[in-house]
């Protein structure tokens, strides 16, 4: 069985700890919550941190509360949690929608909301959730304020974030908004596979306009898991299907799919305008 | 009696974590290896330095190329008349092929020093492609062979050309497709491994190893490694699934077995995941073409097909050894042709060796692909039913025993009877119904259809043998005094049930309860010989094994009986489990009563020293032929080509059944395999020969959420060649079931104009498929 | 580093390296062997093992991460000579063959069966979807888990309370 390098090992019982032990390790330590992107890395010893900073200990990260106009959820929430909690998921389906579809129940047992956003991976969903919601990171460094990072800033290319050495990053915010409705859709080869492609859509409509629409892409490539250009065609129009599978066609026109065993760049591409198109529709059901 | 449904008895032992894997095996003093492989797929070795993985405070040994060159055991034959490197010397062929083994303290130990090897290569162009590999300009693979100057390596044929040929010349429809049954690997859930224990003060080697074929491992290790063979014991513990994958044996064995030769300790090595797909037994790889030849009005005349095979580096093919491709000349299937003819070429690429495997039966699993796809077409072609064209050429019943035109003799069947039951189950006439409706709705559903013969129980040893072991299957039966028995027998589960399957036939030929049976099997010193479990063969081959050594203690028990009688044996029937004085029950004598006589100072005659217990050889007079009729519903999403399986309904005959509950079992775990090979299994290799499904992240095997509720129905055509008429079906789902699936999606995908297209059918293939533009899937997607 | 581990009830203390997996820990440490590996990558599921009640894949858990913490394994299922009911699920509906994926299987259906006393198959079939099988094709083990449903409600039939008390399936979820 594959099993990893020698790595020092810390538990840290608070955030001011655990930012104390990643300063004490510096820049090769890693933080590790549900492990399930970075054990398998470093059993391919891919992945050679030599510490581990441990923070399944932080209960004050795993909380989903509502505060004020924002859906809080911590960094170490786990994704069965997320898609447990009724309050998150009836205010935002398209929570409901991913999760059902992030790997499989087992690993959402363990896996965290905020371990998925910093691998980073370009085919990990919960990044192009949050950005369809225009969500904020808050990130937490030693003996500073915590800094807030808009989500559609966060992601500094595959496996990059603006999670700095020594940093930690501890919830993210959600903005809530009434007559807003969101989905989800992905294609996968086989239930818990990666995406092929996956596209998440947030509106929310005034008066029957789109006030603003958010829409998230998975795996095909583009920019900060997003499409601007998608949403700035949607707003200030009458939600419909003909609306939706043009702002589909511009997504799909505005992403950079590459080819893999998953399927061709076309296919993906394909799949872009497809998913967009098929979330706006169920995301303008749920308003 | 025994016979029908009853719990199995190795049940009890697994539902509470204590079976006994071969990883779970742990010895006193026990070391553990692991293995440096190639990252090329195809290299020429300059140099390997070990020092400092030898320098390891943990490392017991490093093994190289080098080192088993000097003992004589570098290369390894294989079952297929080619030769193996254990650990390469010369060159590397195929990426994860075997270069250093390491043995440390601890597994973890063993793990890091891995990375302290330094082995330089000089990387070859590599033929990835089987496509190309007859190319002139294509590098030679196997250079080490004398003379080789191409990777040519053996075109072979069967049938009759001329006729074949003459009747396509005449014929008033043909149809010809070209299609592709890609690499894909049995997975089982536990990899393969071994734990090797030299003692060096008895000279004995005990192998545990999670092997299909004990018996034939423990005679290749006397054969390869010059060990005398009654100093080798094999023993095969519970296994965590086969499927064909753990019958040769491979490097990793050899591997444990030398390192424990070294260190004077036992050595354990269990691979990877990565590692058992990458370097492991893999199956099928044929890139076929089919032909048929039919009349205007869907008679099918004549079946002609070409195959290109692809072997990989070495061919270490595990089948019966007159037959290069196996079993696929049984491709003219379950239908009346006049001629027949293929032929297989078989080429060596930069890829791991293996190609039977997978609960293949040989091979037949291609065969019923490529018949069952070409019917189809052929259905397309005429615009007829393809369900009315099958019930047009079936064979009938009054045929058998039917002689085909490729050589083999089907033992029994009633094959209409059978597809008109999984018509009937499945509502068909309702469902071609249901599907002009979706269609003319833009809908896509599809309706598979695949009808299969099986040709399993390997086999009559004038014809079969591997690497010259004759594949008869001996059985011990021994009945102690109270009337309790053990059988022993050579073949070995991965999950079957023998152990309750085999205890039913003795039950039921001695009419004593099964759970009064015990069944020992797995450990070559308390078994007697016989070639294992793969080919759907144990209760072809060791049930009869079984059955007959139960007729043998039977009929010395009527001996001893007609004693205790005071009767002559003639004037004993046997009945409800008793011999008795015909016309006589009251004066029955059970078993358990007749085994304690056995046992006594009773004077027994002639023919008895004493004891029940007997011994027998089991060489089967022929195949038996199983076969089956399954229907695949499936639904296509138009805007992303995603596959939904939504019925599969399965009726097979596989003769009379022992145990119905395990032969169900059976069915379904092989119905999974058809879904998952039809719809995402696949072992690519991009250009320079990387393996692109070397884990279960890109190796997908299907999961509950894409198999169906099974429905299966039954027919029963026992085997006439079988002493209790069964045929074997541990093979059958696997063999028929990827046919239905790929028949149902490229029926849903008719209105596009779709004949054909080829496994996996993932999503992206779909949509290419019917975009006109399908990608090969066995190569990296560009 | 000294860690002590609760396994099916049972504290263990143990010197370990931080690297050291749950499941070798279980296996070798322990010599707990009912608790199988299969896949190194966390998909194949038959090293579940149930962590403070919870499924988790073993594999891909460090056994440092359980220091302090209740493991449940297939050898923790039986109690008092008594079989779990989802063993003799299993036994009764065939919901095994090779063995290798079952004591993953069954940590799984005991839990599914605390949260959803009622399951239906779609409810069970995803609630195993992160576990292979290569022998039942599913069949047998939605039917065996099924089967315990059934054989649970009839022994202990549940107070009305405490059946409205559980936490919510994934399939109450995303109703």
């Amino acid at each position: 069985m594959q099993v990893p390098a020698r790595f020092a090992y810390e538990r840290a019982d608070s955030v001011p700890h655990a930012l104390q032990l990643l300063e004490r390790y510096g820049p090769e330590a890693r933080v590790v919550a549900g492990g399930h992107s970075l054990i398998p890395m470093m059993k391919l010893r891919l992945a050679q941190p030599e510490a581990l900073i441990d923070i399944n200990g932080l209960t004050e990260l795993g909380q989903i509360t509502v505060e004020g106009e924002e859906l809080v959820i911590g960094a170490l929430v786990r994704h069965a949690e997320l898609l447990a909690h009724t309050i998150a998921t009836d205010l935002f389906p398209i929570f409901r929608d991913a999760e059902r579809v992030i790997a499989d129940p087992i690993v959402r047992n363990r896996g965290t909301v905020g371990g998925s956003l910093c691998q980073a991976d370009p085919s990990e969903d919960l990044s192009a959730v949050f950005s369809a919601l225009r969500a904020t990171a808050v990130i937490q460094a030693g003996g500073a304020p915590s800094r807030k990072v808009p989500i559609r800033a966060f992601h500094h290319g595959p496996y990059e974030t603006a999670v700095e050495p020594g940093e930690l990053l501890v919830q993210l915010r959600v903005p809530i908004r009434t007559g807003t409705g969101s989905a989800y859709e992905k294609v996968e080869r086989r239930v818990g596979d990666w995406p092929v492609a996956a596209a998440g859509a947030v509106l929310r409509v005034v008066d029957g306009v789109i006030e603003q629409a958010g829409i998230g892409l998975t795996a095909v490539g583009a920019e900060h898991f997003c499409s601007p250009e998608a949403e700035r065609y949607l707003e200030g129009r009458q939600p419909g299907e003909e609306a939706f599978a043009q702002a589909g066609r511009i997504a799909a026109e505005h992403c950079e799919p590459h080819a893999d065993q998953r399927g061709p760049a076309d296919y993906k591409r394909h799949l872009a305008a497809e998913l967009t198109r098929r979330a706006l529709a169920a995301a303008a059901e749920r308003i | 009696m025994s016979y029908g449904r009853m719990h199995r008895k190795e049940d009890a032992r697994f539902i509470r974590g204590r079976g006994t894997y071969t990883d779970d095996v742990r010895l006193p003093g026990m070391l553990y290896g692991a293995i440096l492989r190639s990252p090329h797929a195809h290299a020429r070795i300059v140099s390997v330095d070990a020092s400092a993985a030898e320098a390891h405070p943990k490392v017991r040994a490093v093994i190289t190329g080098q080192t088993l060159a000097g003992l004589g055991l570098a290369w390894m034959p294989t079952l297929s008349q080619d030769i193996q490197a254990v650990l390469a010397t010369d060159k590397v062929r195929f990426q994860g092929q075997e270069v250093a083994f390491v043995v440390a303290e601890d597994a973890y130990s063993a793990r890091d020093a891995l990375e302290l090897i330094d082995v330089e290569y000089e990387p070859l162009d590599a033929v990835v492609d089987a496509r190309t590999a007859l190319d002139q300009d294509a590098p030679v693979i196997r250079d080490d062979l004398e003379g080789r100057t191409d990777n040519h390596l053996f075109d072979w044929e069967a049938g009759d050309r001329a006729r074949t040929d003459a009747i396509f010349e005449r014929a008033e429809v043909k149809v010809a497709q070209d299609m592709l049954y890609p690499r894909v690997h049995p997975a089982p859930l536990e990899t393969c491994g071994a734990v090797a224990d030299f003692d060096k003060v008895t000279g004995k080697l005990t192998v545990w190893c999670p092997t299909q074929a004990p018996h034939a491992h423990r005679t290749l290790y006397a054969m390869v490694a010059g060990l005398p063979e009654h100093k080798i014991r094999v023993i095969s513990p519970d296994i965590g699934g086969g499927f064909g994958g753990k019958v040769g044996i491979y490097p990793g064995y050899v591997c444990a077995i030398v390192g424990s030769i070294v260190t004077g300790r036992p050595v354990k090595w269990m691979e990877d995941r990565s590692e058992n797909l990458m370097s492991t037994s893999f199956a099928r790889d044929y890139h076929m073409r089919g032909e048929i030849a039919a009349t205007r009005d869907g008679k099918i005349q004549a079946i002609r097909v070409k195959v290109l095979a692809d072997h990989g580096a070495f061919n270490g093919t595990a089948q019966p050894t007159k037959f290069p491709a196996g079993f696929f000349h049984v491709f003219s299937g379950s239908y009346d042709v006049e001629a027949a003819h293929c032929e297989v070429t078989g080429v060596y690429t930069n890829k791991a060796p293996g190609g039977v495997a997978y609960a293949c039966s040989f091979r037949v699993t291609e065969a019923v692909y490529l018949v069952e796809r070409m019917v189809d077409v052929l259905a397309a072609e005429l615009g007829t039913d393809p369900a009315e064209l099958r019930l047009r050429n079936l064979l009938r019943p009054e045929q058998f025993p039917y002689h085909s035109p490729t050589g083999w003799e089907y033992d029994s069947g009633d094959y209409p009877r059978a597809l008109r039951l999984a018509l009937d189950m499945a509502g068909y006439d309702k469902l071609r119904a249901e599907q002009a409706d979706r269609r003319a709705r833009g809908e896509l559903m599809g309706i598979g259809i695949s009808f299969f013969t099986e040709a399993v129980g390997a086999g009559p040893r004038k014809h079969m043998d591997i690497l010259g072991l004759g594949m008869a299957d001996g059985a011990e039966l021994r009945v102690h005094p109270t009337g309790k028995a053990v059988l022993r027998v050579s073949c070995q589960s991965q999950g079957q049930g023998h152990e309750t399957t085999f205890a039913q036939i003795v039950g039921h030929e001695l009419g004593i309860p099964a759970d009064d049976v015990e069944v020992v099997h797995g450990d070559t010193d308390q078994t007697p010989f016989g070639l294992g479990t793969y080919g759907s063969r144990s209760t072809p081959v060791s049930g009869a094994a079984a059955a007959i050594v139960s007729r043998k203690v039977r009929d010395r028990a009527r001996i001893v009986a007609a004693a205790m009688l005071e009767a002559s044996p003639d004037d004993l029937e046997w009945s409800d489990g008793t011999w008795s004085v015909v016309g006589d029950p009251a004066s029955g004598k059970s078993l358990a009563e007749i085994a304690l006589a056995a046992h006594s100072n009773l004077e027994l005659p002639d023919g008895v020293e004493g004891h029940l217990d007997a011994v027998t050889v089991y060489n089967p007079p022929n195949l038996t032929y199983p076969f089956g009729a399954y229907i695949c519903v499936v639904d296509v999403d138009p805007g992303t080509g995603q596959v939904r399986v939504r019925r599969f309904v399965a009726v097979d005959d596989c003769g009379v059944r022992i145990n119905p509950m395990i032969v169900e079992g059976q069915i379904h775990g092989g119905l999974a395999d058809g879904v998952g090979m039809a719809l995402m299994q696949v072992m690519a290799f991009d250009e320079d020969g990387n393996h692109l499904g070397a884990s279960f992240m890109d190796y997908l095997l299907p999961t509950s959420m894409e198999c169906p509720s099974w429905e299966l129905g039954e027919t029963v055509t026992p085997s006439p060649a079988h002493p209790i008429g069964a045929k074997g079906v541990g093979e059958s789902a696997t063999v028929g079931s990827p046919a239905a699936v790929v028949n149902a999606v490229v029926d849903a995908l008719a209105p596009y104009g779709v004949r054909h297209a080829d496994m996996p059918l993932t999503p992206a293939n779909v949509w290419r498929v019917v975009n006109g533009d399908p990608f090969r899937t066995d190569l990296a997607i560009s | 580093m000294r860690i002590t581990v609760s396994v099916n009830g049972q504290p263990y203390t143990r010197d370990v390296e931080p690297r050291l997996l749950l499941v070798h820990f279980l296996r070798d440490e322990l010599g707990l062997t009912g608790t199988h590996w299969g896949c190194d990558t966390s998909n194949c599921g038959v090293c579940t093992v149930r962590l403070d009640g919870v499924p988790v894949k073993s594999c891909t858990v460090l056994a440092v991460m359980a220091d302090g913490h209740e493991v449940t394994t297939v050898e923790g299922l039986e109690r008092d000579g008594e079989l779990d009911v989802v063993q003799k699920g299993f036994v009764e509906c065939h919901g095994l063959q090779c063995g290798f994926c079952t004591p993953g299987m069954l940590l799984t259906a005991r839990w599914l069966l605390e949260r959803d006393p009622d399951p239906d198959e779609g409810t069970i079939r995803e609630a195993i979807s992160g576990q292979l099988c290569r022998c039942t094709g599913y069949e047998n083990i939605v039917r065996s888990i099924r089967w315990a449903a059934e054989a649970q409600a009839q022994a202990q039939p549940q107070p009305q309370s405490q059946a409205q008390a559980h936490a919510p399936t994934d399939a109450e979820a995303r109703q």
